[in-house]
């Protein structure tokens, strides 16, 4: 049997289609499978495959050590064949081995396949090769000495890797580039196998020596294992960027080929430049790029160029060049094979988000053709909309209306719902999109007239009180739709229209029916809307209205359903006027863009342009296995939206500036916490009473009487005579009785008069207040930003937070709940956030706080772990709190007692602390101190040197003394605590700090 | 990097699969068929599917998925055009992509995959190079190889890997020695119902044939480069000559590549030579439809547009057709109805559907790229020098279809349109 050179990794199956696919567990590097039957012609590849005899291992060995070469070659083959087909040749690894000090490449080859293959199961005797391979290393031809070391990495075993160190750290020296070139992708595959040998034996720092190496090719593969390494050390700084490296970059750039272009591109978009001058001149180096033939390199230089562009000033002529430079090459990507369109499509959609104009003028280039892929279609569709202006909305639209009418039903629904977006979008388009969808629905494709319906409802968001002479159009179709959502947007619509359709009340009783039978969506809707009919006619839909909340409060198992029932029931019986007010409120207009991606991610996403990240739209750590602690990607300069407002330097030592807000990982301990806690969300309030039939009653009366209210005269303030029984009315009407009166801040105004009051405690001067910091920052938490600080006002702790919806959805049930902290600080009643909050809205919130919680001690002493939840997802960040805010009213010590405290607590708890650069006389310190509850007891004067005796209480009862020295003219001062629990005085020490200097 | 390559046909079997690195389980492509399961038609795969923890790029070509299997954050375009050249490596090397030509010669491919990628790093992707590794296999070969044993590994270490033109072998030698550049034009383009352009733009590229003794240096200078905004070049051009002189300056890889593309969009630039005018009607409670076409050329300055061929998607529902066409022939091809679900369908069968039309034709006004002349230095001998100009089969399509619900085609082949004529096409119909 002849055999030809090998194939090792062959594996195919033939298997029947739907059962056996994939099921077979294939180990195919070690033992290949594969079957004959399929080779029917001699002259193919299938000879080599037929079996052996028995008991040819022996006679295999017997050639192998023959003199002759040739009869030694054919014999490797034969190995080499029986390997393929599964066969154990494993016994002859001596002889074969011994085949390898040949001067005849193939035989070399061949040898170097079969060691890949058996290696790994028969380590002991691969390292009788490692000779060879060290001796091959050395040999005079370059390629030899290429092949040894590419073959030396293949062999995935951990024994045989540390001898062969030293063959590679010569070849990575090699003055032949195409060895070093090989060599460089050598370490990368050993640190695949073993990442702390490679680190140990220095390769890394080789690697990166190989970066100014003269070889282009060099410095692509050396660039290319580095950035592979990388990605399993994210944090080890190993493309290290500066100029020069950058320079010798760009330089490779031109000179290499197209993969090690790719490689190149991806690492200079990871540098940031120093200046927009260094920023143009690799703008111009790069832009040669986007002429070359492979698409990928083209995607990469766009990369570059959208980062750099970041930091040119928008004034320079050169901005405009590089801005029509970079359309040509995007549209011709639109013109390669359709996997490489779809890739395009996903960035370019990026890239029309963040930069218009780029390709405003390109508009039809996205036109969809009928033999487009579905998936460049849809794509397609999307970049569509988001080039939609006055100028071409004609010719989008005529283009949609025909896309509307194609067979493919996603493709079909996307284009319904891109018609709606148009007319959000460009509000002169709107009638046309409007007549273009009653058009659709005249169709009676049933899909196609759920789907405008679902987008009408959009535009009578946008455009309220403009096309409802459509409605009875919409009407007409209320029976074919089965879609949840069409049902839904049906139902709003009803709903808020109540007043101009006749037989409103008659559409949405024939949808309660079947009330359990629809889903979430539309009973809430429905709910919703009935209240809406209710308040607008009152008198014919009574009945229909009380049907509508017991069902949705006593015959339902779903909680939201619950609580919007209950809500709206206790709001109709208390004040219809107020519910009046709440449920027919004007609406805020829906945003022009619902499905823009957020600032923020937006910018990190431009960053990683042609990754996988740029095509799923999430950010790399989302998803990328093993990305752990990957950095997050910002645009160089940008001022843009996305940036957090970095708070002041307070330019103090304490804590609570000074740390950056850290999210805390998820640990395991802490989200056990949480899942035992009750997070409730504040806007639904405390859990109702169960409704008692007696309550039911009352309920109804009060419902009447709302009803009174209602029918009369509106202008007269009726809310006073509102109410049935007494005892109902607390029922309903009483603030929610579980939070505590003491914790029952006024949230506003009130606290001023608060203050007035405790003015007279001797509150010379109002406690120091850190100003607010950013303690989660909008990026990690889906675009909610949080940030606050801490104060205790008249004896009570509150939490002062400023909640900012950087994201593009409405934000609502928020919650709050610390982790066990070192002083048992806990939520004293729930986070007030009452209102949903809209894009870009801030909202304060005050949050009291209770010392009474679980207690845990922190690293650091004041640390405190937070979890904030609201409808997207739970958040942990942690801050720290100023120790002061701990500081009790009462702390001021009796002299007496305070002297025999000071004898009492060993010296070794006395720690001695220096203030710098304060310029406060002593009295003013005192005074300052004293609005932090840090109280004076002495005052002592010893040659121009103010002694201060001070004590303060911790609201756990640690007591707290100090010995406070300020010396006249001496910015220094010096400060001694003495304390039971010395771990306080650090944080004590910092507050001091932190409150002189404020 | 690329992980693992899998090659699955259309009937969903996985018949060849390669691992650079470790080994992944071919369970992996079990997210590959749930995708394909899902997607109507073969061409409709998303190329990029995720699974927990690899991710599936795949490209489809000749029937044959080639599925590639990362791990890491990659660039999919990289991977995509990755496969794309094992691809036209494999058609270079075997003539057809086929599942069977695969299988018949699996060495090869194995011993190609191994050395285009190493560690799933690009090694060698050159076809010359790897010529030079793996030789193409022949019949001539093959039954030599059969006889002696001897085999289709390069006895030589390829040495164009060490050249800083890795493009070029070195020691090539022609007794004839050729150049041949081919200028192909083709036009996409959209038409409305009133047969008015929306958009319109040429894809042309420059493919060359270049059989030159030793190391010559080309300059290729064009009449009229102005067109050349958008272009893409083969890494053999220097590109800082041509943005400073507009002239391609290269050293040419030895035998056929691709030395440019380039990209025209402007609407002004190209006019479309025919019109056409279509319609169809279906008798409502009748079987029978009627279907009319008027083709006839326009603008064309008294020149014959020659070749015209419309391919017309007809309507799912419609099972013959007879056609009297006034010149030419037309052919009806059923078999490609197949594959939509019926589902879809049913509702609006009875709307006025219209086909879409295909045009192709060779005729054209616009100004086209016009090569000034070919010069040669570095090498003493005198080639002999070829340029051909073409215009292709471009993608016309009518964009008044209303729903391309089937796809069976109808194609109407006329030989030449004189500036005169109109043709039609009426179907038998009841109408």
């Amino acid at each position: 049997m002849k055999a030809d050179a090998a194939c090792l990794f062959i594996l195919w199956k033939d298997g029947s289609k739907s059962n056996g696919r994939g099921q077979k567990a294939i180990t195919a590097s070690t033992t290949p499978v594969t079957e004959n039957r399929q080779f029917g012609s001699k002259m193919t590849d299938s000879k080599y495959f037929t079996t052996t005899k028995k008991g040819e291992i022996f006679e295999l060995k017997a050639e192998l050590n023959s003199d002759k070469k040739e009869k030694k070659k054919e014999a490797v083959k034969k190995v080499i064949a029986s390997m393929t087909v599964g066969k154990d040749v494993s016994a002859l690894f001596p002889d074969v081995v011994n085949c390898m000090q040949t001067d005849n490449l193939e035989l070399k080859k061949l040898v170097y396949l079969y060691l890949m293959n058996y290696a790994k199961s028969q380590p002991d005797m691969a390292i009788m090769a490692v000779n060879t391979f060290v001796k091959d290393c050395e040999d005079p031809n370059p390629l030899i000495r290429a092949l040894a070391v590419r073959t030396m990495g293949c062999i995935r075993v951990d024994k045989i890797t540390e001898y062969l160190c030293e063959p590679l750290r010569k070849c990575l020296k090699d003055e032949d580039p195409y060895v070093r070139k090989t060599a460089a992708v050598c370490v990368a595959k050993l640190h695949d196998i073993n990442a702390q040998l490679v680190e140990d034996q220095g390769f890394l720092d080789t690697l990166k020596d190989l970066i100014s190496d003269s070889n282009p090719m060099v410095v692509a593969n050396a660039v290319a294992a580095l950035s592979e390494i990388a990605e399993s050390h994210p944090n080890s700084n190993l493309l290290d960027l500066n100029p020069q490296t950058i320079n010798k970059l760009l330089t490779a750039l031109n000179e290499c080929t197209e993969w090690g272009q790719i490689f190149i591109l991806d690492c200079l978009a990871n540098y940031t430049p120093r200046d927009d001058r260094e920023s143009q001149s690799i703008c111009e180096r790069v832009t040669p790029r986007l002429s070359h033939a492979n698409s990928a390199v083209v995607l990469s230089a766009v990369k570059v160029l959208m980062k750099f562009m970041e930091m040119l000033p928008k004034d320079l002529d050169y901005y405009g060049t590089l801005l029509k430079k970079l359309a040509p090459p995007l549209v011709t990507l639109l013109s390669a094979e359709p996997e490489l369109q779809y890739v395009a499509l996903r960035n370019i959609n990026l890239i029309v988000q963040r930069r218009p104009e780029i390709l405003k003028h390109e508009m039809k280039v996205f036109f969809v053709k009928y033999n487009d892929p579905i998936y460049v279609k849809l794509e397609k569709l999307d970049i569509m909309i988001r080039l939609a202006s006055q100028a071409n909305i004609a010719q989008v639209l005529a283009e949609l209306k025909e896309y509307a009418t194609e067979v493919d039903v996603d493709f079909v629904r996307k284009a319904v719902r891109a018609i709606g977006r148009c007319a959000i979008k460009v509000e002169q388009s709107a009638e046309r999109c409007v007549s273009t969808l009653l058009d659709l629905i005249q169709t009676k494709v049933n899909y196609v007239v759920q789907e405008a319906i679902v987008v009408i409802k959009d535009i009578f968001r946008k455009y309220p009180n403009k096309y409802e002479s459509v409605i009875a159009t919409l009407c007409e179709n209320l029976d074919s739709l089965d879609e949840p959502e069409a049902r839904a947007a049906m139902i709003w619509i009803v709903g808020e229209y109540a007043e101009r359709i006749d037989n409103a009340d008659e559409l949405l009783e024939s949808f309660l029916e079947g009330f359990h039978d629809e889903s979430t969506q539309v009973q809430l809707q429905l709910l919703t809307a009935i209240v809406k009919l209710f308040l607008k006619k009152p008198t014919e839909t009574q009945e229909l209205v009380q049907q509508v909340l017991s069902l949705a409060t006593q015959d339902s198992d779903n909680p939201d359903l619950r609580d919007r029932g209950y809500i709206y029931w206790r709001l109709l019986s208390t004040d219809p006027v107020a519910a009046k007010e709440v449920v027919l409120a004007e609406k805020p207009l829906i945003s022009e863009e619902t499905d823009l991606i957020e600032p923020t991610l937006l910018e990190e996403l431009i960053c990683h342009i042609g990754t996988l990240a740029s095509v799923y739209h999430k950010p790399p750590s989302a998803f990328v296995e093993g990305s752990r602690g990957v950095q997050h990607k910002r645009l160089p300069g940008s001022t843009g939206s996305g940036e957090s407002v970095e708070s002041p330097d307070t330019g103090s030592a304490a804590g609570v500036s000074e740390a950056p807000p850290a999210v805390i990982p998820s640990q395991g301990d802490l989200l056990g916490d949480l899942l035992n806690l009750d997070l409730t969300p504040t806007t639904t309030g405390p859990p109702p009473p169960p409704a008692s039939s007696g309550m039911q009653l009352g309920a109804m009366d009060l419902l009447g009487g709302g009803l009174d209210s209602l029918m009369g005269d509106e202008s007269e303030p009726l809310g006073g005579d509102l109410g049935g029984g007494p005892a109902i009315g607390t029922g309903f009407g009483a603030p929610p009785a579980t939070m505590p009166a003491s914790f029952n801040v006024p949230v506003s105004g009130g606290l001023d008069d608060l203050f007035d009051l405790g003015g007279g405690v001797g509150m010379a001067m109002g406690a120091f207040n850190p100003p607010k910091t950013v303690w989660l920052p909008a990026m990690k938490a889906k675009g909610l930003e949080i940030s606050g600080t801490f104060v205790r006002r008249a004896g009570v702790i509150q939490m002062e937070m400023t909640l900012t919806n950087k994201a593009m959805s409405v934000m609502t049930d928020f919650a709050i709940q610390f982790n066990r902290n070192s002083f048992g600080l806990a939520p004293a009643g729930p986070l007030q956030v009452l209102s949903p909050l809209s894009p870009n809205q801030s909202i304060e919130a005050v949050l009291p706080l209770s010392t009474v919680g679980p207690v845990m001690k922190m690293e650091p002493l004041n640390n405190l772990q937070v979890a904030v939840k609201n409808n997207i997802d739970v958040f942990y960040f942690s801050c720290q709190y100023p120790i002061s805010m701990l500081f009790a009213e009462d702390g001021k010590m009796d002299r007496q007692v305070f002297l025999a405290t000071w004898k009492d607590i060993p010296n070794d708890n006395e720690s001695q602390f220096q203030i710098k650069d304060c310029h406060l006389n002593s009295d003013a310190a005192s005074n300052k101190l004293q609005g932090s509850n840090i109280f004076t007891i002495a005052k002592r004067t010893v040659e121009g040197q103010d002694m201060l005796y001070q004590s303060m209480k911790l609201t756990n009862g640690i007591w707290v003394l100090a010995e406070l020295r300020v010396q006249a003219g001496n910015p220094n001062y010096t400060i001694s605590l003495k304390c039971r629990a010395p771990e306080v005085s650090q944080c004590v020490f910092q507050n001091y700090e932190t409150v002189l200097k404020n | 990097m690329i992980h693992s390559l899998f090659l699955i046909n259309a009937s969903g079997d996985i018949f060849l699969e390669k691992h650079w690195k470790s080994v992944v389980s071919r369970s992996v492509c079990d997210y590959f068929f749930e995708a394909q399961e899902r997607a109507t038609e073969p061409e409709n795969v998303p190329p990029v599917i995720p699974t927990p923890h690899h991710y599936l790029i795949s490209v489809l070509r000749h029937r044959i998925y080639f599925v590639a299997v990362i791990q890491s954050e990659v660039p999919p375009l990289f991977v995509i055009e990755f496969l794309h050249r094992v691809v036209d490596t494999f058609q270079d090397y075997f003539g057809v992509c086929t599942e069977a030509a695969i299988k018949d010669n699996v060495v090869v491919v194995y011993e190609l995959l191994e050395e285009m990628l190493d560690n799933g790093f690009p090694l060698a992707t050159e076809s010359n190079i790897l010529k030079e590794l793996i030789k193409p296999p022949t019949i001539l070969r093959t039954m030599v190889n059969t006889i002696t044993g001897s085999t289709n590994v390069g006895e030589q270490l390829p040495t164009g890997q060490l050249s800083v033109v890795p493009w070029r072998r070195t020691g090539v030698k022609y007794t004839n020695n050729e150049a041949y550049f081919d200028v192909v034009e083709e036009i996409d383009a959209i038409i409305d119902k009133s047969g008015s352009t929306i958009t319109a733009e040429i894809q042309g590229v420059i493919d060359a044939c270049v059989k030159l003794t030793g190391m010559p240096d080309l300059t290729l200078s064009f009449m009229n480069p102005r067109l050349l905004d958008d272009v893409s070049f083969h890494p053999c051009v220097r590109f800082k000559r041509w943005e400073a002189e507009r002239i391609l300056s290269f050293i040419p890889p030895d035998g056929n590549f691709r030395l440019l593309s380039y990209h025209v969009s402007s609407q002004n630039l190209v006019a479309i030579p025919v019109y056409i005018k279509h319609n169809i009607t279906f008798r409502e409670g009748s079987s029978q439809g009627r279907f009319d076409l008027t083709l006839g050329p326009k603008q064309t300055m008294g020149k014959a547009v020659e070749s015209v061929l419309v391919s017309s998607q007809l309507p799912r529902g419609v099972l013959n057709a007879n056609l009297n066409p006034t010149q030419g022939t037309y052919t009806f091809d059923p078999v490609t109805k197949a594959g939509r679900t019926p589902a879809e369908v049913g509702s609006r069968s009875a709307g006025s559907d219209a086909p879409p039309a295909r045009l192709a034709h060779t005729a054209r006004e616009v100004e086209r790229l016009k090569v000034n002349r070919l010069d040669m230095y570095g090498e003493k001998y005198k080639p002999f020098k070829g340029i051909k100009y073409m215009t292709k089969a471009g993608k016309f399509q009518r964009d008044d279809l209303v729903c391309i619900t089937g796809v069976s085609t109808l194609t109407y082949e006329t030989v030449t349109l004189e500036p005169s004529s109109i043709i039609t096409f009426t179907s038998a119909g009841p109408n």
